[in-house]
């Protein structure tokens, strides 16, 4: 464990994490799975979608912030289902005034029901409000180095890539662009949606990602609580492999056990 | 009067304000975000902003989500 002691810490806005690991709590059967699964990930910061409330329904309904109290974790809420700069900015508005003017928010435009890929001109557009707005903007994006590059140039504290589509589980489809984004990287990259099982994870953090942001993978596991703790442990599996540095690879065998001593 | 209610018409007597919208509810107390006409109205000025005829009202609250 003395690899992991002298690791950076993982910071954003100011606030050192000890998980690398960010869930999401949408898809989950109900909330007590939600909670489960959330302890069980080790995860700190939780992200949130802000939607209008049921009026006239169920009005002592248990709330999501209940089971994820904010005192204890750190609240991400995002812009999902935005599709345009204006409507982004409105939601982290009123997301900021939901939660007592806590500053941290996820950025995501999309672009198409289908895909979910995000539009980047709006995601470009909204993120200047924000960071103007004194808003700690983490982004979502495309796997596109220049836009990476130049969402930080804006201010976005994270640049958050695609690995793959938005609740697909296809993994780390491009790992060359996300190689690009790190090299370059002057912000903290995370790698958010497109994990579909541990190792995907654990690829993740040993291409360098500071930290990988998950739902689907964990709640649409079969046993989402049992894969939330198989993702705490692949990140940091991944984590630690990336500091300790891989062998290279080669084409021909190279044996293991000495020559010497055989008996022949 | 009548006012846009999360894009639902809703009718309520004159002059409630936005802390009494919120008591009408039952929401007064539970973590929401209220927005009048495309403003935040801050927790602190639920009490003291007024609605009118035609406004639009949004109230938000926290669920899951990726």
């Amino acid at each position: 464990m003395s690899q992991v002691r002298s690791d950076k810490p993982f910071t954003l806005a100011g606030r050192t994490y000890q998980s690398r690991l960010l869930v999401g709590t949408g898809k989950y059967k109900d909330l007590e799975e939600t909670r489960l699964a959330i302890e069980a990930s080790g995860a700190e910061i939780v992200t949130v979608a802000v939607r209008r409330t049921n009026i006239g329904q169920n009005p002592g309904e248990p709330n999501l912030l209940d089971v994820i109290p904010p005192d204890r974790y750190t609240i991400l809420p995002n812009t999902a289902g935005c599709y345009d700069a204006a409507e982004a900015v409105r939601t982290c508005r009123l997301a900021r005034e939901l939660l007592d003017g806590h500053k941290l928010v996820k950025l995501e435009v999309l672009a198409d029901q289908k895909t979910l890929f995000p539009n980047v001109i709006e995601t470009l557009k909204a993120a200047e409000v924000l960071v103007k707005d004194g808003f700690d903007v983490m982004v979502y994006t495309s796997d596109d180095p220049i836009i990476a590059r130049q969402l930080a140039e804006l201010g976005c504290i994270a640049v958050m890539p695609l690995a793959g589509l938005i609740g697909t589980g296809l993994g780390i489809c491009n790992p060359y662009n996300l190689q690009i984004i790190l090299e370059e990287a002057s912000v903290p990259v995370l790698v958010d949606a497109g994990v579909g099982t541990a190792s995907d994870a654990t690829i993740a953090m040993e291409l360098g990602c500071e930290a990988v942001l998950m739902n689907s993978a964990i709640a649409h596991a079969q046993n989402p609580v049992l894969m939330a703790e198989a993702m705490k442990h692949a990140i940091v599996a991944g984590r630690m492999a990336y500091l300790a540095g891989r062998m290279p690879k080669k084409l021909y065998a190279s044996a293991s056990s000495p020559l010497e001593g055989m008996i022949r | 009067m009548r006012i846009q209610l999360n894009g639902e018409p809703f009718e309520l007597p004159e002059g409630q304000t936005v802390a009494e919208l919120l008591d009408r509810l039952e929401l007064a107390g539970r973590r929401v975000a209220v927005e009048l006409n495309l403003d935040i109205v801050p927790r602190s000025q639920h009490a003291a902003t007024a609605l009118r005829e035609g406004d639009r009202v949004e109230v938000v609250h926290a669920i899951g989500g990726g």
